[in-house]
């Protein structure tokens, strides 16, 4: 690994967003599909699962496959009502 | 197409006449895969669309007893398709880039500090940067094991997503971060012990 300013700027915003705890992957993807329902109805999901969040916003797969799940949603004429 | 409550759903799937409920749920998957990928893919989806729905209503199917009823249906369905699609897409993007191959030419397999070349560096900023990435480095050298290392390599300096390291790894996505949430754990207790915070080295870089 070459180590040059943005790669080091990188590895600090991730360990200084660093928390004891938070959820793996499998965690997110239990409840992203409650999650994104509650964006989609206009309430605060991020209040309701702050762990959802961070881990969101920390793993780029997961923040991929849950814009597209809104996306999807979205798309589906069975949408929320 | 019916609209079904989740029960519906339920029972129209299990039942001996299931044939609909299958027609309609793979419908809604193409429908918001094709609109998903249509903005992150080039080229022609359709096939691969179908590909991804009928895979992902096989797992579907297979796990319907896992589905708690806290979201619609028909939402819980879309995840799973999208995860398949995604994971399916990342590996293919990937497969015929090897990690050692994200590694630059002139380094090795370990973490070797390459020349801090800043151009917009004061000399007095490249003094505290390049004694930052000694110290970071160091910090990793002394704390991370081989395989924390190699994926920090992979991800970070390779761009290489999670889920694509954790399978040249012989793991899994689940695995892997919480290998890597136990490195950046290590590495800011380990940091702050040396008296150096992540705020020093965001500043440290942040001058232009």
């Amino acid at each position: 690994m070459e180590i040059n300013a943005d790669i080091l700027k990188k590895m600090a915003r991730a360990i200084a967003t660093t928390s004891d705890e938070e959820i793996g992957c499998d965690d997110c993807f239990e409840f992203v599909d409650i999650f994104v329902e509650q964006q989609l109805q206009g309430k605060d999901p991020a209040e309701a699962m702050p762990l959802v969040e961070a881990h969101l916003n920390r793993c780029a797969n997961c923040q991929d496959e849950f814009e597209a799940l809104l996306d999807a949603i979205k798309a589906s004429s069975d949408d929320l009502e | 197409m019916s609209e079904r409550t989740n029960q519906e759903w339920l029972d129209d799937l299990r039942g001996p006449n299931n044939e609909e409920a299958i027609t309609d749920l793979r419908d809604i998957l193409i429908r918001g895969l094709r609109y998903s990928l249509s903005t992150r893919s080039r080229g022609d989806i359709d096939a691969l669309v179908e590909d991804f729905a009928q895979d992902a209503l096989i797992k579907i199917l297979d796990k319907l007893d896992t589905f708690r009823g806290e979201s619609k249906l028909t939402t819980w369905a879309q995840k799973i398709a999208i995860r398949v699609a995604y994971t399916e897409l990342r590996r293919k993007r990937w497969q015929d880039i090897a990690m050692e191959d994200l590694l630059p030419e002139d380094s090795g397999p370990d973490f070797t500090p390459a020349i801090l070349t800043d151009p917009q560096a004061s000399p007095e900023q490249r003094t505290n940067q390049q004694m930052i990435i000694e110290t970071v480095m160091q910090t990793i050298e002394e704390n991370l094991t081989e395989r924390q290392k190699n994926a920090l390599q992979a991800i970070m300096g390779g761009g290489m997503p999670l889920e694509v390291v954790a399978d040249r790894m012989g793991t899994n996505r689940n695995a892997l971060y919480k290998m890597i949430h136990d490195a950046r754990k290590r590495l800011k207790r380990e940091l702050l012990a040396k008296g150096l915070s992540t705020d020093d080295i965001l500043a440290a870089f942040d001058h232009s």
